[in-house]
């Protein structure tokens, strides 16, 4: 028992470590929340063009074709992103997109939030897509058949609906990403990771810092997935 | 050609894999103002595809649609300002299940005729007291029973004030108590005056209410004729057939 307390005291008392692990937290939670921003972005961008084109394409081709032959460059290039950023670890990613295509910037945090926001935008964009495909194509054709366009059967329609469908898992891939954020450390942030690797390797004990930042994750996981689970209830609630 | 044709559909296609399935092949029909068009035939004998491409929910593979005079096949015509003026009332209702069914009947009125919201909701409860549902603006369409969903949804297509209504097999997912309480609606528009394509299987509902019946078979319109022509006096074996087994 003297032992952990003296452990403890080496690891986060003696020289502030615990500080530490509050600016690695701070750093996590920064990196994960904006790029989850960013990643909901590009994937409705995604999403929109992917299924504007699967829905909507064939009409498009007859009334429009420079219209649909832009839809059709767009859905190609949208399709390559999906591939690739699918296709690929993320840190690997991460360290392309900090070593190379940024090469020189000093603001590895952006870097990072970048990084993590243009992965996690595929995965969004495949979520939102099978969103809307998963609403009954009746939906559509009710607000066709009012005299709705497009664009506005899936504003006004199809997309409150898509959003009450997608909000757990949107949610979910927040937590995901928040830990996949772990790997910031390939590019030297001292995110949560880091920091418990930093003092583990000031400290030469290993236990201390690593079961407390794995603890940190697990509690904050456990609390997100509470209120998923929460959100999940209230929406079957209201959903009559 | 009268004054009251309201449609006129010219040697209608709808072909699907390379013409492999001829789902329309050759459709030539007028729809005059205030007529009661009830289409019968066999499943899969295309009355669906018809009545979808009168507002090009399907896209038809050649022939002429004229609405008012107007050809809606030609790309570039406005379709959503044809599709306004011909609502649509399907066989699984599609009421908007997020919405009241004040706001399922008000969304379009309101985003698309420019109503304001009072206005929009004085002409739905207008409505909803026809179709006798005047309390259950507030609802949402699942506490709904079919039958009452089915009534929601013709009258939803009504608040655009349409020129012409079409319904594909409004009946045919209701339990059978609750049937006759949407033909009697329909029936109700008819006698004011709306106009009307109906598939249905409901033959009582074509004999008594339609001013005509057309037959269809194999992608085409067999016969057509008054519904006591048509149902006392059938021409082709096709019908006969059709009759025997549906009567
Ligand atoms: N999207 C489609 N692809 C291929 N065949 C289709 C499609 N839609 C309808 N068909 C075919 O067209 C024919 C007519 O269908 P439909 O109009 O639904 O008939 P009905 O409403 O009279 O039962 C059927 O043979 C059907 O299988
Ligand atoms: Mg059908």
């Amino acid at each position: 028992m003297s032992d952990l307390v003296a452990q403890f005291q080496l690891n986060f008392i003696d020289g502030d470590r615990w500080q530490l692990i509050v600016q690695g937290l701070g750093r996590t939670l920064v990196i994960a929340v904006f790029a989850v921003v960013i990643g909901v972005a590009i994937g409705a961008l995604l999403a929109i063009i992917r299924s504007t084109y699967e829905k909507n394409g064939e009409d498009m081709k007859k009334r429009s074709k420079g219209r649909y032959a832009l839809l059709s460059v767009l859905n190609f290039f949208a399709k390559i992103y999906l591939t690739i950023i699918r296709g690929t670890p993320v840190v690997v990613q991460l360290m392309i997109i900090y070593f190379i295509i940024f090469a020189g910037s000093n603001n590895d945090t952006l870097v990072a939030v970048i990084a993590f926001g243009i992965n996690s935008g595929a995965y969004v964009a495949e979520i939102i897509r099978g969103g809307i495909m998963s609403i009954d194509e009746g939906q559509f054709e009710a607000g066709r058949s009012l005299g709705f366009n497009y664009a506005q059967t899936m504003i006004y329609i199809i997309i409150p609906q898509v959003f009450k469908v997608i909000l757990p898992t949107l949610c979910n891939e927040f937590i995901v990403l928040l830990k996949e954020t772990s790997v910031a450390g390939y590019i030297g942030i001292m995110d949560l990771t880091k920091a418990g690797d930093l003092i583990r390797g000031r400290t030469f004990s290993p236990f201390m810092p690593l079961i407390a930042v794995a603890l940190i994750y697990l509690v904050m996981v456990m609390i997100l997935t509470a209120l998923v689970g929460r959100l999940e209830r209230s929406l079957r609630k209201n959903e009559r | 050609m009268n004054d009251n044709v309201l449609i006129q559909v010219k040697d209608l296609k709808k072909h699907y894999n390379d013409g492999e399935i001829k789902a329309l092949d050759g459709i030539n029909m007028e729809i005059d103002q205030g007529e009661v068009v009830v289409i019968i035939g066999p499943s899969g004998s295309g009355k669906s595809t018809f009545l979808r491409s009168l507002n090009l929910l399907e896209m038809p593979t050649s022939g002429q649609i004229l609405v008012d005079g107007v050809d809606i096949t030609n790309p570039k015509i406005d379709i959503n300002l044809h599709r306004q003026k011909m609502g649509m009332v399907f066989q699984h209702f599609n009421l908007f299940p997020n919405m009241t069914i004040m706001k399922n009947m008000t969304l379009a009125p309101m985003k698309l005729l420019g109503k304001s919201k009072e206005e929009a909701e004085a002409k739905a409860k207008e409505l909803l007291a026809v179709v006798g549902l005047e309390d259950r603006g507030d609802a949402y369409p699942n506490q709904l029973s079919g039958g009452q969903k089915q009534r929601v949804a013709i009258v939803r297509a009504l608040c655009m004030e349409p020129e012409i209504l079409l319904f594909d097999e409004p009946t045919s997912a209701l339990d059978p108590e609750m049937v006759g309480e949407v033909l009697d609606v329909m029936k109700k528009l008819a006698e004011d005056g709306m106009t009307m394509a109906v598939v249905t299987h409901e033959m009582g509902f074509a004999r008594e209410v339609a001013s005509r019946v057309v037959f269809m078979d194999d992608g085409v319109v067999i016969e057509e004729n008054t519904p006591s022509e048509i149902f006392e006096n059938p021409q082709s074996d096709r019908l006969k057939n059709f009759l025997a087994k549906v009567l």
